[in-house]
């Protein structure tokens, strides 16, 4: 029997999922996080599970992660020190970055001027310049590279990265400072802008380039120290990182290009998504994964996450392919207060965290929060949770009647603005991965997870007009589903910027060719044969004279027959889906870019048990009168683990597990799936 | 054929009082917030003007039935435009209209394209959407439409009254052919319109959203419940922050109009008295015979006010035109900041730009902890056009950056801006895009003014010349300086010279149109610091000596805020405290301003310090001659 291990380390807690390949059957687990050394608390957790599931841990085959490591190592500004080698005349590149500053009319005032990653005085400049056609205009000055080296040496670097002007058209000079940087320095790694990204655009290339370096010798320490303690347990199973862009990678890709694992987490919510929302036999899909300080969205179309072209962490971005999550900061520790002078309600970006945390958790928090505003509404029943967690209901209504006195409003009224406040912030995330981008929410359903999701879900989808609502079996541990569950991935683009006009079929085919080659080798590497990878092709494409990209997705047989012209109409497409106009000709492509895959993990969902009939009373546990509609109404209250396939729940209802609550709101129906997930419509006639 | 008169068709609408909770309120100020920044991502994101791509020069607006900004960011345009207008407005119209003399200055040169839309639900107007951008070129004297020398605004390219473009939602194609027929970048301003016009029609489309979830009457009374709400939070703003009945002055200066006459003064006073600020400009110098000049919308006066009183006090508030009443502003005509018709305005930038200087001395006095030095606050343009090696037209726009002032949060920053939202343009897409290639892109240490909180330094930019073409430049603070504030120091000033591929220098002045240039020609563009903040004595020494390992302070430059390195670059702390003590006991209190020095003082050192003649007084005589006599009648 194998068992894959998907583990999921977040800032709080480490969460597990083991999967019994051959039945489906699964085991979770959560430990704390041991952020001083992650490693630690994924061992602990593997010692558990192993203990709940009776096996030994050399029984795991995959181990599939998703690691928050290398987004810390920025987020807390312990990333390596970075020495830059850049073109002479460019030495500020970095420092001045775009010479942006974001907020609007006078917004200068108050935004705090950004220190590079890599300090500038570690960047050195070499000479030698390469023009836009490829061609050396000054040759190399090695004698000055060599100048260049006893200075960082002098001044001590931990990683390098190389990034000159033009080296996306001719890489030459910076594959040369490589090889003598690697023969000079052979203990300090090394990223060269043109390989970590062959891009035009010298900013973002380097920033890219720097960013790889500076949480590469954190990534690799990190990844050393899992490898030997699993090699101590005796654990031979493959380990696997999950990329920001939703596929796995060795972790031989990723000591390489670790860039490419800085959304790692995030991209485990969307994948576990993915996969429970396949195996109920949906595929277009809104995501709302809400914690307990921010909210992620995303959307799903057909099965496959919607791709943007870069990262972003905190205020670092870089160009790596990503799942397109966007992020609000609102969550259920989210603070809602009333300013003196506009009186307005706001909820959030402040959050109460994990510590006081919300009034309700009775730890000292007073402030009150997303989370009490449920309180008092009465979404916490205490039939069920007495026991698990001390709830202090006085502290949570204490709290929210703060606001309600500012607000002159009473107290279930004020509760209820400060979740309408709170599902208005997500509900603008989410029309930014849906409207904003051209699609219709009325397409697509809305699968709700983390801690908080499932509370909001029935609210959202109805401003969305978003149908079903899907709430996965654990929404707490989706992330750790996602891990389990993805695949192998590769990516290989280059830069070619030319208009339509001035190339041929046959030059993008060769050029799609050997990129998909390029690509495949990782997946080689892992022994995964050609004939069970799947390659997909992207053009970057652009109206000549724009500066934007966008993606366009080739299909390669077809492109034998239709070539350029069906790309350029699939451009126009897109164009309008995104702007809502089109123009006539013109068309640039920017870069061109193959995708390898390996095929999907067999695994599948446990079925549950197919219930007699749909009454669900032998789940029901309780009632409970909540405040979140008017009149207030008495709402069931079932226990998750005792739902069957089939049982139907008429809203209002609250559905309590371990991890989680799930509220259904009046003229709204839950059924339970075979895959255990409870889907939410609006009951028809109502 | 009679003109025929501005009306409004739509289903006749009367406003009822509609109770609204506070909370719907909010859900639909973030619901037009939403809106206008889906505007801004057509816009910035699908655009082909680099002016509107790399500097975020376009700016959308929605306004309530009676045309007040309920969002947006500049002044609304709508009562002048009704004012101007001929004609009907009907559901499904867009209009576009590049006059600025036709729309009190909302927009205020002709490269600006202004798109209007009036905003219908069930028949009836419940509002309207605008959005300007800055198009590459309108045609005229210039490439890219500029023109430095023009002395009517009928020389800097084609004007377009308010037009209808598309009418009850059909494009006007004769219309909208012959206006992209006057220009030298048809194929790009077609693409820019077809953007504005999306984004405006998409704001359309998102209030009517809002009118169905909510309601016509929830909308519109939630409009005047957002003004309210915004006039009373600038008001107590107003009241806290500024003193009442004492009367502020502030002046500052645009160097020259390109045409031998500067500096130009711009003098602005306020007051507070009850409720209400009052500016006046008298005393500003008189319009410019060339196209410096700059007519400033109220509206947009009152906004930028209002940007900053937020910024400096509470960043939180959103702004809208609610508080406007509270402001009450006098421009006298004729003067440079309200030229008479048919004045030149092409380049008004730098003039706009140093009325935020204006803004910020004005409004600083009042609370100086909270003020900021003076710093980059110009766009230089510059252009470089020619044929390619293809025989292809090109036209590469390239805009300068410098410092940001030292500020009480921090150091200003190096090679950035003051103007909102914009990027540099990376040297491989200039290099991709014309025969240029950019050779050094350096920051200028010490340009700086030194302070507790430095000023940003400005950069040092070669552009190497592939082609024969012309170069036109448009710079300023050659001649006064960025100044700084509560003990910071002024800054450094541009310069500019040609380095020709013989080995000649030219010294160039700020604002040059057509300069040829031929293969191998170096233009050197060093452009202005930023003023320091508070007393350079006070900067951490350590922080100092960081800067010039840094290549951001010299060795010398660090002895201006009295530190002494040694030779490895360390802190020379003994010699430090002597040169400290000695600068501190040999120096005159520190002012709350430092501008370098006197104006006749700069006027007089000119030719010695810059190398350049100094301009001639702005001429009054003229000015005169324009008001009573306009050349052409409206």
């Amino acid at each position: 029997m194998s068992h894959r291990l998907g583990v999921d380390v977040g800032g709080t807690f480490t969460d597990l999922l083991l999967i019994e390949e051959s039945s489906g059957r699964t085991w979770r687990a959560k430990v704390p996080s041991t952020p001083s050394d992650s490693s630690l608390g994924v061992l602990a957790g593997i010692d558990r599970i192993c203990g709940q599931a009776g096996i030994d841990a050399d029984r795991i085959t995959n181990l599939l992660h998703g690691t928050t490591v290398a987004t810390n190592a920025i987020l807390e500004g312990k990333g390596a020190r970075v020495g830059v080698i850049t073109t002479e005349g460019f030495r500020f590149l970095l420092h001045t970055a775009r010479s942006h500053i974001p907020g609007g009319l006078g917004g200068w005032i108050i935004h705090p001027k950004p220190e590079p990653l890599a300090p500038l005085e570690l960047t050195v400049e070499v000479r030698e310049r390469i023009d836009r056609r490829g061609e050396v205009i000054v040759p190399l000055d090695e004698q000055h590279l060599q100048e260049g080296l006893a200075f960082l040496r002098r001044r001590g670097v931990d990683a390098i990265t190389v990034a000159l002007i033009n080296s996306y058209v001719n890489d030459a000079h910076e594959r040369r400072i490589q090889d003598i940087v690697h023969r000079e320095m052979p203990d300090v790694p090394v990223s060269v802008s043109s390989a970590v990204l062959p891009e035009m655009l010298e900013y973002e290339r380097a920033q890219t380039g720097v960013v790889n370096s500076y949480v590469r010798p954190v990534v690799a320490s990190y990844l050393a120290n899992l490898e030997r303690e699993m090699t101590g347990r005796d654990m031979a199973a493959h380990l696997h990182i999950l990329r920001s862009d939703g596929g796995l990678a060795s972790t031989d890709a990723c000591r390489e290009l670790p860039v490419s694992i800085l959304m790692s987490g995030p991209a485990g919510g969307v994948a576990g998504a993915l996969w429970i929302a396949g195996q109920s036999g949906h595929s277009h899909l809104l995501t709302l994964d809400m914690g307990g300080t921010s909210t992620d969205v995303a959307l799903i179309e057909g099965g496959a996450p919607r791709l943007r072209r870069e990262t972003t962490v905190g205020d670092i971005t870089v160009r790596a392919s990503s799942l397109d999550v966007r992020t609000v900061g609102a969550g259920g520790g989210s603070i809602a207060h009333v300013p003196e002078i506009t009186r307005a309600l706001r909820v959030g970006p402040e959050s109460a965290g994990a510590e006081p945390g919300p009034a309700l958790y009775g730890k000292g928090g007073e402030r009150p929060t997303v989370t009490d505003a449920h309180a008092v509404l009465g979404h916490f029943p205490n039939v069920v949770l007495a026991g698990e967690m001390q709830l202090d209901m006085d502290a949570a209504t204490r709290a929210v009647r703060t606001v309600a006195d500012a607000l002159g409003l009473d107290l279930h009224r004020a509760a209820r603005g400060i979740l309408d406040i709170a599902n208005e912030t997500m509900f603008g995330a989410l029309r930014g991965v849906s409207i904003q981008q051209g699609y219709d929410p009325r397409d697509f359903g809305l699968i709700a997870f983390g801690g908080a999701g499932p509370m909001h879900a029935n609210a959202l989808a109805r401003l969305m007009d978003s149908w079903p609502v899907i709430i996965p079996p654990s929404p707490g541990v989706l992330c750790a589903y996602g891990d389990a569950t993805t695949r192998l991935r590769n990516e290989a683009s280059r830069s070619v910027v030319r208009r339509f006009s001035d190339t041929t079929d046959d030059e993008v085919y060769a050029t799609m060719h050997e990129l998909a080659d390029r690509a495949a080798v990782s997946l080689d590497r892992e022994n995964v044969p050609r004939s069970e990878q799947l390659v997909a092709y992207e053009m970057d494409c652009r109206y000549h004279g724009q500066g934007l990209q966008i993606p366009v997705k080739i299909d390669i047989d077809a492109f034998r027959e239709t070539g350029l012209a069906a790309i350029a109409a699939a451009f126009d497409d897109e164009h309008e889906k995104l702007f809502t106009f089109r123009l006539d000709g013109g068309h640039e492509m920017v870069n061109l870019r193959a995708i390898v895959q390996a095929a999907a993990a067999p695994v599948e969902a446990l079925r549950v048990p197919r219930a007699d009939e749909p009454d669900a009373s032998e789940a029901l546990v309780g009632r409970c009168r909540i405040f979140s509609v008017e009149p207030s109404a008495e709402a069931a209250v079932y226990d998750r683990t005792r739902l069957k396939c089939g049982h139907r729940l008429p809203g209002p209802a609250i559905v309590t597990e371990m991890d989680s609550t799930t509220l259904i709101l009046p003229g709204h129906v839950g059924e339970v799936d075979h895959c255990s997930s409870i889907i939410i419509s609006p009951a028809t006639g109502a | 054929m009679n003109p025929v008169p501005f009306q409004i068709i739509e289903k006749p609408f009367s406003r009822r009082p509609v109770e609204v909770d506070p909370i719907t309120v909010d859900i639909i100020e973030n619901a037009l917030l939403n809106a206008r920044r889906e505007m801004d991502y057509v816009v910035f994101r699908s655009a082909m003007s680099t002016v509107i791509r790399e500097q975020r020069d376009a700016y959308p607006l929605i306004t309530d039935r009676e045309g007040r900004k309920v969002v947006g960011q500049f002044g609304s345009p709508i009562a002048g435009f009704t004012r101007g207008y001929q004609g009907t407005v009907e559901d499904g119209d867009v209009f576009l209209t590049s006059d600025p003399y036709e729309c009190q200055g909302a927009i205020s040169h002709c490269n600006d394209w202004l798109v209007v839309k009036p905003i219908y639900f069930e028949g009836h107007l419940v509002g309207w959407s605008g959005i300007f951008g800055h198009v590459m070129d309108i045609g005229g004297r210039v490439p890219g439409s500029v023109p430095i020398n023009a002395n009517q605004y009928y020389e800097e390219g084609i004007i377009i009254p308010p037009t209808k473009v598309y009418r009850r939602g059909e494009m006007q194609t004769d219309v909208v052919n012959l206006i992209m027929h006057n220009s030298r970048a048809s194929n790009s301003n077609r693409a820019d319109l077809t953007a504005l016009v999306a984004a405006a029609q998409l704001a359309a489309r998102r209030v009517v959203e809002i009118c169905e979830r909510f309601g016509l009457e929830t909308y519109v009374a939630t409009c005047d419940l957002l003004l309210a709400r915004n006039r009373k939070a600038i008001s107590q703003l107003i009241d806290t922050s500024i003193p009442e009945g004492k009367t502020y002055y502030f002046e500052d200066y645009v160097c020259d109009d390109g045409c031998g006459m500067g500096p130009y003064k711009i003098a602005c006073s306020m007051v507070k008295r009850g409720k209400k600020l009052y500016f006046d400009f008298d005393g500003t110098d008189p319009q410019s015979q060339g196209s410096i000049n700059f007519i400033f919308n109220y509206e947009m006066f009152k906004m930028f006010v209002g940007a900053y009183l937020i910024k400096l006090y509470d960043p939180q508030i959103v702004f809208n035109a609610g508080y406007y009443e509270l402001i009450e502003v006098n421009i006298p005509p004729g003067c440079l900041l309200n030229p008479i018709k048919p004045a030149a305005l092409s380049c008004r930038t730098g003039t706009l730009q140093r009325t935020f200087d204006v803004l910020i001395g004005l409004l600083g006095q009042c609370t100086p902890g909270l003020m900021t030095a003076a710093g980059y606050s110009q766009s230089p343009y510059l252009y470089y056009s020619g044929y390619d090696d293809d025989g292809e037209w090109f036209t590469l726009f390239y805009s300068g950056f410098g410092g940001v002032p030292g500020r009480p949060i921090g150091d200003g920053h190096d090679g950035y801006t003051l103007l909102p939202s914009f990027f540099n343009l990376p040297t491989e897409f200039a290099e991709s895009y014309a025969p240029v290639r950019i050779e050094q892109y350096t920051i200028v240490p010490d340009t700086g003014g030194p302070g507790l909180h430095r000023g940003g330094n400005g950069n040092h930019l070669v552009f190497y010349f592939e082609q024969p073409g012309t170069v036109s430049i448009h710079d300023s603070r050659w001649l006064t300086r960025p100044w700084g504030a509560n003990g910071g120091l002024a800054a450094e000033r541009s310069r500019k010279f040609m380095e020709r591929a013989d080995g000649t220098r030219e010294l160039l002045p700020a604002m040059k149109d057509m300069v040829p240039v031929n293969p191998g020609d170096r233009l050197h563009f060093i452009t202005w610091g930023g003023g320091g903040w508070g007393d350079p004595l006070e900067r951490d020494p350590a922080i100092v000596a960081l800067e010039v390992d840094r290549g951001l302070v010299t060795r010398d430059g660090a002895r201006r805020y009295g530190v002494v390195l040694d030779a490895d670059g360390g802190v020379d702390e003994e010699a430090t405290r002597e040169l400290r003590d000695t600068m501190r006991r040999e120096r005159s209190e520190p002012g709350l301003f430092h501008y370098g020095d006197t104006i006749e003082n700069i006027l007089d050192r000119c030719e010695s310090e810059t190398g350049l003649p100094p301009p001639n007084p702005p001429d009054f005589e003229d000015r005169r001659l324009l008001a009573k006599n306009p050349v052409i009648a409206d």
